[in-house]
């Protein structure tokens, strides 16, 4: 029971990662790749997040009387990194609207075809 | 009731991420995209991110849904059927959890005050950085200061995509839109509605901009919000109306500023005898010179910011006009 | 004044001067600034290796923070002696562009070329001098979106479904690091590399940071394209433009190798990761496995770009091999390949992109004829062409030589032999296209007056990196010098050195 208490959101973090990681690799619809993307990177953040957590605490903002303040480094490093999803997100997302116009589809199958693509 | 909260907004973002899998409807995959963002904002605010929960909602749910769905006009809005075999990206899904499961059975218990990121490190963020930097948002002193150079790289990766995007894309001049095309000019409550959002969105912008020392807030968030005030007055009253606003090389003559504000406190720092971005010596007091070198710094990352996110808007829309011309 | 901070300059050089380049947006101008700043990173870099292999290792706190509370910079023998092979490569390359991107990317989009290319030389060199797990990832992504845009400006449209894997397995892999490194530091709480090194040792047989470990080498070996995760490569490599191809085919992976490096000897210890975890056999055979079977790809390619993409991850094998014979030997011959490969790859990307420039194609049919239309541009080819199969004489030899010496070091005939049969195979694709240009006559219905030899400027470069491919196969005393003493540092520094408090 106590393993379940101490773990739990991670798991569920576990889940969360793999299922956007699935729809990365299985998706054959490229704007569903990045979906898939974005949601593997959100859930990641969420590890991060997760473990910045501390019971009782409150956000690491100073507040007269509080003493226990959750972690701020994670929240640090996460900001970042949601820039860095987004970043990705744009390029990917523009490299998309190009594939359109060159090949007229953007199902992965389908322009592996018209080319023979190595 | 922090922990009860917790897994059911974690259920309920497993259900939206389940359900993406199997949708062909792009469009309410991106939907559901949204909701995940928001979501997942949510759990960090229960988990005490206010920071990152901010920047979340105004990224993932926003900016990122918002291009999600600028794409979805351009290429279609349903997945093909298709063939495709299901069994390797299971076996690799699979091999890939099991080792994470695997490694969080040594982890430190969730929410542990006596775990090791709460003992080394993070201790003195806590405890000196409202002495020594003098902010009361420990996630601003953090990002803006002891880890600056970490900012300054993430405000080059901001600048990097707007270079990434123009490139793919490409700048188009006011005169190559067509003016009447654009925009919702004949809905009337939309104009009004919309003349009056504006201002309040980016008053709010500032103060998130200048607050950001005190409370939730920052460059970052306050550059993403001020381009939503863009981004909405272009929607409303058409691209080459917002064009004669601000220009495209306008733009991207600001994010470069940004960036290179950033890095010139940096090397002012170095010419006044200190470390690259040490804002200690900005000022004959320390605590001061951090207070004013994260100010600067901030403005420079919300300069970039507004102006990339922006500049990405623009681009895309450009492509959609374009389409709807033909 | 600049002395001290050394360290710094390489990045934020590049990294300022991007923006200035993009303001200055006009073509000529934005080439010359951007040439400039690359060669006075080259110069810093060497400085830099200078000081490293004089004083040890450069610090520098960012910001005035100690570690691990701010990031710190490390520049030692190792990262330094990468570091100019890049910031030399890098100058190299831009000169080579100007009239090379002409022919290939359209005028308007000449600025955003260098601008891009300037911050994947900033990404690469923050990469390289971080001593900071996290701010290594934030300058992964600079240079990774660097490299995405500077890939999808070829011309051929499928340069776009190239960036486009290239971006999404890209991605994967830096979120693999980023699981790996948020693992760690859950269990450490710190993200200084030295840092974490002090403290892995408590946990070293923990599952977390075992499972850390792994996902670092899973994302990592996607970067630098170990095989089976090199799928991305070939593509990006064929369609990108030519000098873009030189820069990452020389620069790009060599950095994630050396990231491979730093984290197994830096962070986690060659002891743990070799002989409890017993990574050393799984590197070993995948470099093996990567040797011979891209090889053989590139044996039976018709594009000759894609025939040296084959060959680059094949070459990647070689790097790993040296790794993975866990000595100072092997690490060095490892370490001398990551500079060596850098000058015959770019030479040879650069001759090809030169035969694009006058034949218009890169197909091993295009390159009929050539030996008499461009003999100096064949010449160059020729020459980094024996090098990659490791004639002596040039620099190939030296790395194949270091190799072969580590691994009958161990006794280990096997390994030595498997590398000598890998250079036969080298001989069969460089053999057929030399065949070509050499022993086939130009196509009738070609003018021959229209195939002659490309600028100066794009032969200087060329010839420069051909020179230094024959310099340092004769005398190889400095680069010898730098990547032994770099491996005996990281053998040495293998035992934790804790970060006072």
């Amino acid at each position: 029971m106590n393993l379940i208490l101490d773990y739990y959101n991670y798991w569920i973090v576990v889940f969360l990662m793999m299922t956007g990681f699935y729809i990365v690799i299985s998706a054959n619809n490229l704007v569903k790749k990045i979906v898939g993307l974005n949601i593997f990177q959100t859930s990641v953040f969420m590890l991060y997040i997760s473990m910045g957590k501390v019971t009782g605490g409150t956000a690491p903002i100073v507040v007269e009387g509080v003493t226990q303040y959750s972690n701020p480094l994670p929240h640090v490093l996460i900001l970042t990194a949601i820039v860095v999803g987004v970043a990705t997100t744009a390029v990917g997302l523009s490299l998309i609207v190009r594939i359109k116009r060159a090949y007229g589809t953007v199902e992965e199958n389908e322009f592996e075809n018209k080319d023979d693509a190595i | 009731m922090a922990e009860f909260i917790d897994l059911v907004l974690l259920a309920m973002l497993a259900l939206t991420a389940l359900r993406v899998i199997f949708l062909k409807d792009l469009f309410a995959v991106v939907m559901l995209f949204g909701i995940y963002s928001f979501l997942s904002a949510l759990i960090f605010v229960n988990l005490d991110a206010v920071d990152v929960a901010f920047t979340e909602a105004s990224v993932g749910a926003g900016i990122s849904t918002v291009l999600m769905l600028v794409t979805l006009a351009l290429t279609g809005r349903t997945e093909k059927e298709n063939k495709r075999s299901t069994v390797l990206p299971l076996l690799v899904v699979t091999v890939t959890g099991a080792a994470l499961i695997y490694g969080t059975l040594d982890m430190p218990p969730f929410g542990d005050p006596n775990n090791p990121i709460h003992q080394h490190v993070a201790p003195r963020y806590i405890e000196e950085s409202p002495k020594e930097v003098g902010l009361p948002n420990m996630v601003t002193s953090v990002l803006a200061s002891y880890r600056g150079f970490d900012t300054l790289g993430e405000t080059v990766v901001v600048f990097s995509a707007a270079i990434g995007v123009i490139a793919l894309l490409g700048v188009r001049r006011r005169e190559d839109l067509a003016a009447e095309e654009s925009g919702f000019l004949t809905h009337h409550v939309l104009r009004v509605v919309a003349k009056m959002l504006i201002p309040l969105i980016i008053l709010f912008a500032l103060y998130v901009q200048f607050h950001g020392d005190f409370g939730p807030g920052g460059g970052f968030q306050a550059g993403v919000i001020a381009a939503a005030a863009f981004i909405l007055y272009a929607l409303v009253f058409g691209l080459p109306q917002a064009f004669s606003v601000v220009g495209a090389k306008f733009l991207q003559l600001m994010a470069s500023f940004g960036v290179l504000l950033y890095a010139s406190v940096g090397l002012y720092s170095m010419f006044k005898g200190g470390q690259f971005l040490d804002y200690s010596k900005l000022a004959a007091d320390p605590v001061a010179g951090q207070h004013y070198g994260i100010i600067i710094i901030e403005l420079g990352v919300g300069i970039t910011v507004f102006a990339v996110m922006l500049s990405i808007f623009y681009a895309f829309g450009s492509q959609v006009e374009r389409s709807n011309v033909k | 004044m600049l002395e001290q901070h050394l360290a710094v300059l390489p990045i934020i050089l590049p990294l300022i001067a991007a923006p200035i380049a993009l303001i200055l947006g006009r073509s000529l101008l934005s080439w010359g600034f951007a040439t400039l700043i690359s060669g006075l990173s080259c110069f810093v870099s060497w400085q830099l290796l200078v000081a490293a292999l004089s004083e040890g290792v450069l610090s520098y706190a960012v910001g005035g923070w100690p570690a691990p509370w701010g990031i710190e910079l490390r520049v030692d023998a190792a990262n330094a002696f990468v570091l100019l092979a890049v910031s030399a490569i890098s100058t190299l390359v831009l000169i080579y562009s100007k009239d090379s991107i002409e022919k290939e990317i359209e005028k308007s989009k000449h600025t955003l070329f260098y601008t891009a290319h300037l911050l994947c030389l900033a990404g690469l060199t923050g990469i390289l001098i971080t001593g900071d797990a996290f701010n290594l990832f934030v300058f992964l992504e600079i240079s990774s979106l660097a490299t995405y845009t500077l890939v999808s400006l070829g011309s051929d449209r499928r340069c776009l479904t190239a960036a486009f894997r290239y971006l999404v397995m890209g991605t994967i892999g830096a979120t693999f690091i980023l699981i790996g490194v948020g693992l760690l530091y859950m269990k450490t709480g710190t993200l200084n590399m030295l840092d974490l090194a002090s403290r892995i040792h408590f946990y070293e047989s923990s599952r977390t940071i075992n499972t850390g470990l792994a996902f670092i080498m899973v994302g990592v070996s996607i970067k630098l394209a170990l095989f089976p995760l090199h799928m991305w490569l070939p593509p990006a490599y064929t369609h990108a433009p030519s000098a873009v191809t030189a820069f990452l085919a020389s620069t790009a992976t060599k950095v994630a190798v050396y990231v491979m490096i730093r984290f197994i000897f830096t962070i986690f210890g060659a002891d743990h990761v070799f002989n409890e975890m017993g990574m050393d056999l799984i590197l070993m055979a995948l470099a093996i496995v990567a040797i011979f079977k891209c090889s053989y790809m590139a044996t039976v390619q018709s594009n000759v770009k894609t025939v040296l993409a084959y060959s680059s991850v094949a070459q990647i094998g070689y790097m790993i091999l040296g790794v993975s014979l866990v000595s100072v030997t092997g690490l060095m011959a490892g370490l001398i390949h990551i500079f060596n490969h850098a000058l015959m790859k770019g030479a040879l990307f650069m001759a090809v992109g030169a035969v694009f420039y006058r034949v218009g194609s890169v197909d091993i049919k295009a390159f009929r004829g050539l030996g008499k239309q461009m003999p100096l541009t064949m010449a160059a080819f020729t020459i980094a062409g024996l090098s990659i199969i490791g004639v002596p004489l040039t620099v190939g030899f030296v790395s194949k030589w270091y190799l072969v010496t580590g691994a009958l070091e161990q006794n280990n005939w096997m390994i030595a032999a498997l590398v000598l049969v890998g250079s036969l195979l080298a001989v069969v694709y460089i053999g057929r296209i030399l065949e070509a240009a050499y022993f086939q006559k130009l196509p009738e219905d070609t003018d021959p007056s229209t195939v002659k030899e490309v600028p100066w400027l794009m032969l200087a470069p060329m010839w420069a990196l051909v020179i230094a491919n024959i310099y340092f196969g004769i005398d190889t005393s400095i680069t010898t010098e730098a990547a032994s003493s770099a491996a005996e540092w990281l053998f040495q520094n293998n035992n934790v050195q804790e970060v006072s408090q």
